[in-house]
């Protein structure tokens, strides 16, 4: 094992996958010479070359659109998204075309591209700059969506995100570029669509990805100080769900709390919410709660912007709300 | 340009507007449903532009899609199939008439969003020079997609990585019902490449040769030098812009005139004047056209609908990376690991003819070719 920030580990998985397979490329703004905006390019352009690692203007439709492009004549294309705050000016590449060209051909076309970058909040960047965008891609059928909350799984989802023939939605988080984790040094990968659970306990569960997961860890543990065990399950890949391991705690514990960074209103959550509901109505010992940010564009003052993210105190209040104490 | 090959593009326009004739008749009928909209009076440009393509080019269109599939050879029954929303269709009955694809030809289809299949265009030439091939990506769209942002995003990363694309605007004047006059700024369309430095040509699109011609030079271009055009066909519909649409917002006179140059009478009458065709043969041809419709919706006909489990099926690829815990999720359990291509068919041949009528080209056959009559045409 390694001790990796998670900005090195996704670079690991970019440099092998590229190494391994030459239709592997990446394109994206500041990609290359500047050597990434967040750095998780560092050195490709030097061991690639340009063809491989192409810098773009400013322009997210062709970035997007270019991927798709590449990928329908069998390239494996990885196109960064700077922040997802500008995907949506390259939304229509994805939910029109890298989501629909495979059913709208019956089958004829295949789209192999991975779209990444970091989403939700950084620090005080304000309301166009700190959205979390995954109910928006979750929401497409022909889209798998991806959000690792540790080095060790971003490397290896990274690594079968981009080996996989499906269009992949990978978002990262800025705040845990930094974040170190264990990983291994032998050759891995984790697949797609394969939750894990973080951390055991058998008073409640607690769903959350990417640094929402982290965060609930941290909650955890002021749990466990007050005597209450909670179970930590990160599905790390939004679409398609590993329900199993989820509704598996659920049934253990008979409580459960969703915690997220999006929005209230039609936020992923609330998905996770109706199965659990559904499929684990006998196991419940209380409503599902969910902790979410708060449902306004987010502030640039620190005091607000602490107000509107879930933080561990909000995770600690929602879990005793579920056990009644 | 031979002979032959005058008379095989004849028969592909042909083809073309006697395939949207019934499409219109059919969807009247109510066997048609949704958007449809027909290629009738532009199969100069499609035509024209797709013979210059070589067997492994690529081309990707926009959503008046159906004369770029029969120029680009798919089976019209498969095509009508689809129309009626047949699991014999080429696209399985998934896509209907904005989204013909077929991927063994390098035919990535007929796109439903203006524009937006000009990006993709751009990454499919990115994919060729990354490959290092000398392929070269035809991509069509109508006037009403140059004032979308995908236009220029695409044209100017064309022009900043030399991809081989060569972008063919069918100014056929209206977008839906607005005219250009309109809508964008600039009349001239194809002087907006000179905003990215890409060449630019203006052509007669209703002349199936000039378009042969400026096309010739511009894949020339692409497969070559491995750069960009952008090539303004100046056509007209004589339909509305779909079924729905009575096209209130031009004069009767207008679509009159138009119809004076049609494509396909400008093309007949140089097959006579210049390579000796008969009327006659003309008509052996037509008849002939009008026989394989009747051929396709027999074969509507004998398909049967999608099965109801077929909903599920064509959203993802089945792939080794994707844990079976995710298999709950029906799209992802119906996915399969291979790609459906569109199936072959047993080629159509045409009926036996009438004795009277065979004799026609029989005796013209054994004529030699009168010299000097290659029409002009730039060998492809």
């Amino acid at each position: 094992m390694a001790l990796l920030t998670m900005r090195e580990a996704l670079n690991q998985a970019l440099r092998e996958e590229m190494a391994r397979d030459a239709s592997v490329f990446i394109l994206g703004e500041e990609v290359g010479a500047y050597q990434g905006a967040y750095k998780v390019t560092q050195g490709l352009l030097a061991q690639f070359g340009e063809w491989r690692v192409r810098d773009t203007p400013i322009a997210e439709e062709a970035i997007a659109g270019v991927a798709v492009g590449a990928a329908f004549i069998g390239l494996r294309p990885i196109a960064e998204m700077m922040t997802f705050n500008f995907s949506l000016l390259a939304l229509d590449m994805i939910v029109n075309h890298a989501a629909k060209y495979r059913y709208m051909s019956g089958g004829q076309i295949r789209c192999p591209m991975v779209m990444r970058g970091p989403s939700g909040a950084a620090t005080q960047v304000a309301a166009q700059h700190s959205q979390a965008f995954e109910s928006w891609y979750t929401y497409i059928p022909g889209l798998v969506v991806v959000m690792p909350s540790t080095p060790k799984d971003a490397k290896g989802l990274l690594k079968s995100a981009i080996r996989d023939d499906n269009p992949v939605i990978f978002m990262e988080n800025e705040i845990l570029y930094n974040l170190k984790g264990e990983v291994p040094e032998e050759e891995f990968h984790i697949p797609l669509g394969l939750a894990d659970v973080k951390r055991e306990g058998g008073d409640v569960t607690i769903v959350a990805w990417s640094r929402s997961a982290v965060t609930s860890l941290t909650a955890a543990k002021t749990l466990a100080e007050n005597g209450i065990e909670a179970e930590v399950v990160d599905p790390r890949t939004l679409r398609p769900l590993d329900e199993d391991t989820i509704f598996d705690s659920v049934r253990k514990t008979g409580r459960c709390v969703v915690v997220e960074e999006g929005w209230r209103y039609a936020g992923f959550g609330a998905e996770i919410a109706d199965r659990v509901q559904r499929e684990c109505f006998d196991s419940l010992d209380a409503p599902v709660v969910r902790v979410t940010s708060a449902d306004v564009p987010m502030p640039y003052a620190k005091t607000l912007e602490k107000a509107y993210l879930p933080q561990p105190e909000r995770i600690v209040d929602a879990v005793h709300q579920v056990l009644y104490r | 340009m031979d002979r032959q090959q005058a008379l095989a593009l004849y028969r592909q326009m042909l083809l073309i507007r006697r395939f949207e004739e019934r499409c219109a008749q059919l969807y009247v009928e109510g066997k048609i449903g949704g958007f449809l909209h027909l290629y009738i009076g532009q199969e100069a440009v499609g035509v024209g532009a797709i013979s210059q393509m070589r067997a492994d080019d690529y081309l990707i269109a926009y959503y008046r899609d159906h004369g770029y599939a029969l120029a680009r050879g798919a089976d019209p029954r498969l095509l009508l199939a689809e129309l009626c929303g047949k699991v014999t269709g080429i696209s399985r009955g998934k896509g209907g008439s904005m989204h013909f694809y077929d991927v063994p030809k390098g035919n990535f289809g007929g796109d439903g969003i203006v524009g937006g299949h000009l990006p993709l265009a751009a990454g499919i030439g990115y994919g060729i020079r990354l490959r290092g091939t000398d392929q070269v990506c035809l991509c069509f769209f109508g006037d009403g997609a140059v004032n979308e942002g995908a236009f220029h995003e695409a044209l100017n990363v064309s022009a900043l990585w030399d991809l081989p694309v060569v972008y063919i605007i069918e100014n056929n004047r209206y977008g839906m019902g607005t005219s250009i006059d309109r809508a964008s700024s600039v009349k001239d369309l194809y002087q907006r490449a000179s905003a990215y430095g890409v060449p630019r040509r203006d052509v007669n699109g209703m002349d199936m040769l000039a378009v042969r011609n400026v096309m010739a030079e511009a894949v020339e271009r692409a497969r070559k030098e491995k750069r960009p055009t952008l090539i303004e066909a100046e056509t007209y519909r004589y339909r509305g812009h779909s079924m729905s649409d009575p096209g209130k917002y031009r004069t009767k006179e207008e679509v009159e005139q138009m119809m004076k140059s049609d494509p396909i009478l400008l093309w007949g009458k140089r097959l006579m004047e210049q390579e000796r065709f008969t009327q006659a043969e003309l008509d052996v041809l037509d008849k002939e056209v009008l026989a394989q419709m009747d051929d396709a919706v027999a074969f509507v006909e004998q398909s049967p609908d999608p099965p109801a489990e077929s909903l599920f099926e064509d959203v993802y690829v089945r792939s080794p990376y994707i844990h079976q815990k995710a298999e709950k999720d029906p799209a992802w359990r119906a996915a399969i690991r291979e790609d459906r291509m569109p199936p072959e068919l047993s080629p159509w041949t045409p009926p036996a003819a009438e004795p009277a009528e065979a004799a026609a080209p029989a005796e013209n056959a054994a004529e030699p070719a009168p010299a000097g009559s290659g029409g002009g045409g730039k060998a492809s």
